[in-house]
């Protein structure tokens, strides 16, 4: 049994729980995990019962940051050692909890923060985030006759993170188990802020059968719509190759907040596409 | 039931859930066509897939939820997801 038991509540078929064990692996039992609210925060730990098997506490949306550069501090008082951990969903991260994250990231504090990026708030009904990207159909986003869905560019917060300055930054997908546990050690490593955002197929949320979580955590890859990258003191030194790019129909058909794409906004699909391309470009994913 | 300061709880005591009561369709594992590689145990969100003597794979009905991971990315396609009748 790894860090993270059995009987937990997540929906089956969830990346975040395949996402959890993996970090957890990675960082090994001498870990502290801070968890803000979120699906991660229900799924294990229904009052009385929790599946971590390393320490874990549960902070509120906003502050798993602060509280996580709490613990490094007392420890480092304390004369102790520990992997200090958050492990997060995306709109705790790059929403509500994003203020004390840049507190963090600005302090210097040695915390590895980890997002699963399941792209809408997936716990209290599909509504989206600023993780959400372009054309997905989220509650708050609906599409319909006015509206093709979520209207804004997905939120790059990797990009954000490493503005900060600090050593390392990474995106990961569950979809490739050996990269995550590789990316977990090697921030582990390192002294100072480390920021990774795995991306997390929500079936649920993304309207899709259970068994393809994989299968969709690699095409998103597949197709540059989820780069996956290191950033190393503000510069690119590791991306992931496409040895060839698949359209990114590919990856929006098996979706059903993708649906209404292939409807009535068939040119939004060519705009996606266009961003597909662009993140292609920019990472030099091609070959 | 007695509240511990701070809302403590014991470590993994979410084995008391039995989650496997979930699932619709039941994973079928053929050890003549098993590969041995193990792609369905790393993949499991359940994380209930454990390891014999011969490096066959066995996952624990008690948690598995039936969600077809494992049935998905088989190389050796050696799993089937059948229907489950209930008792």
């Amino acid at each position: 049994m790894s860090l993270f038991a059995q009987g937990h509540t997540a929906c089956g078929g969830c990346g975040m729980p395949i996402a959890v064990k993996l970090v957890l692996g990675g960082s090994g039992e001498n870990s502290i995990v801070v968890s803000p609210t979120g699906c991660l925060e229900v799924t294990s730990t229904r009052y009385p019962q929790s599946a971590w098997g390393v320490p874990w506490i549960h902070s509120l949306f906003e502050n798993a940051a602060a509280v996580a550069s709490g613990i490094e501090t007392a420890l480092k008082v304390k004369g102790k050692k520990a992997n200090v951990l958050v492990i997060g969903g995306d709109g705790a991260t790059v929403d509500i909890g994003i203020r004390a994250l840049s507190g963090m990231f600005e302090r210097g504090h040695n915390v590895t923060y980890v997002c699963y990026d399941n792209e809408a708030y997936m716990n209290t009904g599909v509504q989206r985030s600023g993780s959400t990207p372009y054309g997905a159909s989220a509650t708050t986003s609906p599409a319909g006759k006015l509206s093709f869905g979520e209207d804004k560019p997905k939120k790059d917060t990797p990009a954000i993170a490493a503005a900060h300055g600090i050593p390392y930054v990474a995106t990961a997908s569950v979809g490739y188990p050996k990269d995550i546990v590789k990316k977990v050690k090697k921030a582990q490593e390192i002294v100072g802020p480390k920021y990774i955002q795995i991306l997390a197929p929500c079936p649920t949320g993304w309207r899709f059968d259970g068994s393809k979580t994989i299968k969709l955590a690699k095409l998103a890859v597949e197709t540059a719509l989820f780069p996956v990258y290191e950033i190393e003191n503000g510069e690119i030194t590791k991306v992931k190759k496409i040895k060839e790019r698949k359209p990114v129909e590919e990856y929006l058909k098996l979706q059903g907040r993708f649906k209404h794409l292939f409807k009535e906004n068939k040119d939004q699909i060519e705009v996606i596409q266009k961003m597909a391309d662009a993140n292609a470009e920019k990472f030099g994913l091609d070959g | 039931m007695k509240l511990l300061p701070g809302g403590i709880v014991k470590p993994k005591t979410t084995v008391a859930n039995k989650t496997g009561a979930w699932r619709t369709f039941i994973p079928i594992y053929d050890e003549d066509k098993c590969k041995k590689c193990g792609i369905c145990e790393t993949f499991c969100p359940e994380d209930c897939i454990s390891v014999d003597e011969n490096e066959f794979r066995h996952p624990d009905y008690d948690f598995c939820k039936g969600c077809g991971i494992c049935a998905e990315e088989c190389p050796a396609d050696a799993i089937e997801m059948k229907y489950e009748e209930k008792e």
